[in-house]
């Protein structure tokens, strides 16, 4: 099952389980022993493996081989940024005196972690052209609800209760109509127009007084910077509504647009997208929720303020609350502030740069082999659809699972939803010329082989720890957790 | 900063002949043309940021920053409240930081994200089995949140929109559920424990094991409360302390919630941390965020895949279960890293040894003229001690002397909850990281604090 | 082929009478829309006693990445679903039109039998589609 070391994994935990191995030690007691609990309160069973320490780093190191991973592949999934994790910046969240520092020890003993917060706060206002800063927020998505409740706080607070809908494009991320329903509202669709743009007129038809606002992701998941974005927010503006910003695509835009500028209203940054914080295999990221100055009162809580030398957390007088347990995933956060410490407003800029001539670079090395839909300059990621290989009887997905045999990871596959067959490439600035060079190749080969094997592609992949999986009976008859044989 | 744009970042390999060579592929001149599409007034706006610094300086940056922190493991803490100091085996950051587990993507090709995947699998099982419950999924932001996401289930759930969090459930879990409900129509009310009232329109109630002030309450009778309105039972519950205690599974909960931090997970000041969500076989189906489940490939091995997706916001979008994407994987890995080293026996010592340490504390506490244990019996690692003067002076004192205090329960918003009433109330928390000689040493400090 | 001893609408249900004294029907989907849906893993059936209203959604269908509305061909009282399903959800897949079927319905108002479409102009609507 594994490629590298002889150890197996397809043993689990419980199943390795030997009574009387231990994976740690624990100090004996040091106080006098306590009265006991009363026994009815005790419980009698607890399900957990009994395994020694160099078990179980054999087996979570197995694992972990037969994952792909930035550092090991090339990861070119669309609209997820998989860009270079700097180790550094790991380091620094690690120091002791940001790890083991607790969340509700009084602001004095916490200056360092406040002042870092509050900075970041600063930088992210800057990079967005905004006011105010939330660094509350745990995800993109939690960034999202957290914005879209400040549009409907903002509305109530004048008086305006009419204002049930928001309106979103056909093209964007699922999270975004979630989001808009978790905070009480309709979701009217925004179609795209044939240059991938929104719709001006159907968006003028909807803009009316029960709008409350857009969210729009800008550049959007075509990977297109929408030309007539000015006009869509103040179209959205003069209805009296709010403009939210999907911050998933900034790697497109750092240092050469500021949504605060363009007229968003209010958006939110996905860290561990644009500034580099690991993904984790899901998680932990961070949303951090950026705004302009008329609804900075309704961030979430809590916010940093600095009055002398002295930093203290605070709560905006009109807050949606508190979104989160605590201040937000300060770890995340400080992976963040390191990233951009780094590289300063020059090196942000040429990330952006970089992102943006790579997917350019591919765009225009395979638009000769996949249908291009969109024939235009891209931004930092470029949507090919597969249908001149479907037409061989090759779909996206397949197209897709051959190039894990090639080593690389699979684009975003079948989203957006609006372009049949989609594979959403997003090189991001970390690759060489030549990793691009020899990903364009695989593409190639692959387009060659819907000619003259495409059953090889088909049936792909061939050479990973696992082919493909039966997912119609994992979701018929789920087998969610480990059970005695 | 004149020279925006033309920094070369040792985070990017292509050097500028190379992208030159790029551009000419595209019969572009520069980089800029790529952006051509911004409006002229807003492209290249100037960024306000310190000038970029080398790994040297920002080293020397971040560690003086940190160093301006109180590290809890520095000297005797006693803070707890949501956020537990505990001890974390050095296997589990080291395991966590490879990076094919810390750079990988969430699992969407499961050919090749079998470690993460089978790692999800495990976690489900051993939050199932900690619980005991049926299944869990495969975990959210952190507790708070976890359990607001539970009580937006019960009301899918159940069809009904009435809510009753006992206040004994930690204010700022209380809050976080405020901002989750405002916008859906959901009405709360608050009660006591002891004067638990559902009604017919109850979706549920909502609980907390050990609650916020460490106290073990009556959860069987809770659930049997709840049960009979046809309310269901939502319990967020501590899993360090489930080395010891009757799980909220075998009390009778329909849905258990948890802050996962006590498993491995460092306080950093707050987060990351690592949601848990647990419940029964027939509610899977409203239950947010991703789950992991144990399949066949083509050849008939072995394998995992990210299942029930249809509950999902990437299929099911305005109608999804939640919006909830991330499951906060590298901590649900932390988690189950450390229960497989500590195993059955190794949580129940560790759990023990707070249970004991605790209430040697508070007992030796209780012995002191002017302090007074004011609540609960019984309780885990966490208890309420009434000080003789108010708690920010005792902590001032108490911090002179290398010693973190507890909870100042009189600052908002804590003043506002059950222990409202107290007197200079403060919420002391102890783990297995305090020795004796911390013990001794707060009881020592408080002694002279009169 | 469709089967010619029932009826069809254009969200792709079919309806059988199977009693015409007492307006009983049975309910399911069509060849076409289980190929459509690909392998079926779920699915959300209205309850017993409930009652159903001509082209209203009545509940769902699930495939590992897709969900589709289930809307009645008619309006009535649901005397019984197909509880087989629960357990084995691929019978849709492999016989949409007899063991794959969903729900008995009693009509209550038959005037809506005229709203639906035969199995040719179904076929064709599908060949159209």
């Amino acid at each position: 099952m594994i490629k590298g070391g002889n150890r197996t994994t397809d043993k689990l935990l419980m199943d390795r389980s030997v009574p009387g191995r231990a994976g740690v030690v624990t100090p004996d007691l040091d106080v006098p022993e306590q009265a006991k609990l009363s026994p009815d309160l005790l419980r009698s069973n607890l399900q957990l493996p009994e395994i020694s320490e160099p078990e179980v780093v054999q087996y979570f190191t197995n694992l972990s081989q037969l994952n792909f991973s930035i550092d090991t592949q090339f990861y070119p999934l669309g609209s997820c940024t998989m860009k270079y994790n700097p180790k550094v910046n790991d380091e620094m969240a690690f120091l002791p005196g940001f790890a083991n520092i607790h969340p509700l020890q009084p602001a004095e003993t916490a200056q360092g972690a406040l002042e870092l917060l509050y900075k970041l706060q600063e930088f992210l206002a800057e990079v967005t052209g905004m006011h105010g800063v939330s660094l509350a927020t745990l995800a993109g998505a939690h960034g999202e609800l957290a914005g879209v409740l400040m549009i409907r706080a903002y509305h109530h607070s004048r008086n305006d209760f009419s204002r049930t809908k928001i309106a979103i494009p056909d093209s964007a991320h699922g999270t975004n109509p979630a989001s808009a329903a978790m905070a009480g509202f309709d979701v009217v669709t925004l179609p795209s127009d044939s240059n991938g743009n929104i719709d001006l007129d159907q968006l003028r038809n909807l803009a009316g007084s029960d709008l409350a606002g857009a969210m729009i992701t800008l550049p959007s998941t075509l990977g297109i910077f929408d030309e007539n974005i000015v006009e869509v927010c103040k179209i959205v503006h003069e209805a009296g509504g709010m403009v939210y910003g999907d911050g998933a695509n900034m790697n497109a835009l750092l240092g050469r647009a500021k949504l605060g500028e363009l007229g968003f209203d209010v958006a939110h940054l996905n860290l561990h997208k644009t500034f580099s914080t690991p993904h984790g295999g899901g998680g932990p990221g961070a949303g951090p929720v950026c705004c302009v100055e008329s609804l900075t009162p309704f961030l979430a809580s809590p916010l940093v303020t600095k009055s002398g030398d002295c930093f203290t957390l605070f709560t905006p007088e009109e807050s949606i609350g508190k979104i989160s347990g605590f201040h937000g995933n300060f770890g995340v956060l400080v992976r963040a502030y390191t990233y951009i410490r780094t590289l300063g407003a020059e090196g942000l800029k040429s990330i952006s740069g970089n992102a943006v001539l790579n997917a350019n670079y591919i765009m225009e090395s395979l638009k000769d082999k996949y249908f291009l839909p969109y024939d235009r300059q891209c931004m930092h990621e470029v949507v090919f659809s597969a249908d001149w290989q479907k037409e061989r009887g090759v779909s996206g997905l397949e197209v897709a699972k051959r190039l894990l045999d090639y080593g690389y990871h699979a684009p975003t596959m079948y989203f957006p939803l609006i372009v049949h067959e989609a594979l959403m490439i997003e090189p991001t600035e970390s690759e060489t010329k030549e990793t691009l060079d020899a990903f364009i190749q695989a593409l190639v080969q692959i387009d060659q082989e819907s000619h003259d094997q495409p059953e090889t592609v088909r049936h792909a992949p061939h050479t990973t720890p696992v082919s493909r999986l039966d997912e119609a009976q994992a979701a018929r008859r789920p087998d969610l957790k480990w059970q005695p044989q | 900063m004149a020279n925006q744009g033309h920094f070369q970042s040792h985070y990017i390999p292509n050097t500028p002949e190379e992208q030159e060579a790029m551009l000419a592929t595209l019969n572009l001149q520069s980089i800029d043309e790529l952006f051509r599409d911004i409006p002229d007034e807003f492209r290249n706006p100037y960024l306000q940021l310190p000038s970029p610094i080398s790994e040297i300086e920002i080293q020397k940056e971040l560690s003086d920053l940190a160093n301006k922190n109180r590290i809890l493991n520095s000297g005797a803490s006693f803070l707890g409240a949501g956020s537990y100091n505990h001890f974390i085996p050095s296997i589990v950051k080291s395991l966590i930081t490879r990076g094919e587990f810390l750079t990988a993507y969430t699992p969407y090709q499961p050919e090749v994200s079998q470690g993460t995947l089978q790692v999800i699998y495990e976690f489900q099982s051993l939050i199932a089995n900690l619980y005991d419950m049926e299944v869990a999924n495969a975990g959210m932001y952190d507790g708070a949140t976890s359990l607001a996401e539970g009580v937006l289930m019960a009301c899918r759930v159940t069809k009904r929109d009435h809510v009753i969090i006992l206040d004994s459930v930690s204010p700022l879990y209380q809050q976080v559920i405020q901002t989750y409900c405002q916008a859906q129509g959901i009405t709360i009310n608050l009660n006591s424990p002891e004067g638990l009232s559902p009604s017919e329109n109850t979706a549920c109630v909502v609980s907390q094991y050990p609650n916020f002030t460490g106290g073990i309450e009556d959860i069987a009778g809770q659930s049997t409360i709840a049960h009979d309105c046809g309310a269901l039972l939502v319990v967020s519950t501590n899993p360090l302390a489930m080395g010891m205690l009757k799980s909220p599974g075998e009390y009778g909960a329909d849905i258990v919630t948890g802050e996962g931090q006590p498993l491995g997970i460092p306080t950093s000041y707050g987060g990351p941390y690592l949601g848990l969500f647990a419940t029964k076989q027939e509610y899977i189906r409203q239950m947010p965020s991703r789950i992991v489940g144990r399949t066949v490939d083509t050849n008939g091995k072995n394998g995992y895949v990210l299942t029930l997706q249809t509950r999902e916001q990437h299929i099911r979008r305005e109608r999804a279960t939640s919006n909830i994407c991330t499951n906060e994987a590298l901590y649900a890995l932390a988690s189950t890293i450390y229960l497989s080293a500590m195993g059955k026996n190794g949580l129940r010592k560790i759990s023990e040894l707070c249970y004991h340490k605790a209430h040697y504390a508070a007992n030796e506490i209780s012995k002191l003229p002017g302090y007074r244990i004011a609540a609960p019996h019984p309780f885990f690692h966490e208890f309420i001690i009434e000080c003789p003067i108010p708690v920010a002076d005792i902590n001032r004192i108490l911090l002179s002397q290398n010693i973190l205090g507890g909870l100042d329960l009189g600052r908002p918003p804590f003043c506002e909850s059950s222990s409202a009433n107290l007197v200079n109330g403060m919420l002391m928390c102890v783990t297995e990281l305090n020795t004796r000689q911390d013990i001794d040493s707060l009881i020592t400090a408080l002694s002279e604090i009169k | 082929m469709n089967p010619s001893d029932r009826q069809y609408t254009k969200e792709h249900e079919w309806l059988k009478i199977q009693d015409a004294d007492s307006n009983l029907a049975i309910v399911g989907i069509t060849d076409y829309a289980q190929a459509q849906l690909g392998d079926v893993v779920f699915i959300d059936m209205p309850e017993i006693g409930s009652t159903v209203v001509h082209m209203d959604k009545m509940g769902e269908i699930e495939s590992v990445k897709a969900v589709s509305d289930l809307f009645s061909p008619v309006s009535g009282e649901v005397i019984k679903t197909n509880s087989e399903l629960l357990d084995r959800p691929e019978l849709i897949n492999e016989d949409p039109y007899n063991e794959g079927w969903i729900l008995q319905v009693i009509l209550s108002d038959p005037e809506e039998l005229n709203s639906l479409i035969s199995a040719e102009e179904y076929q064709s609507f599908t060949e159209q589609a």
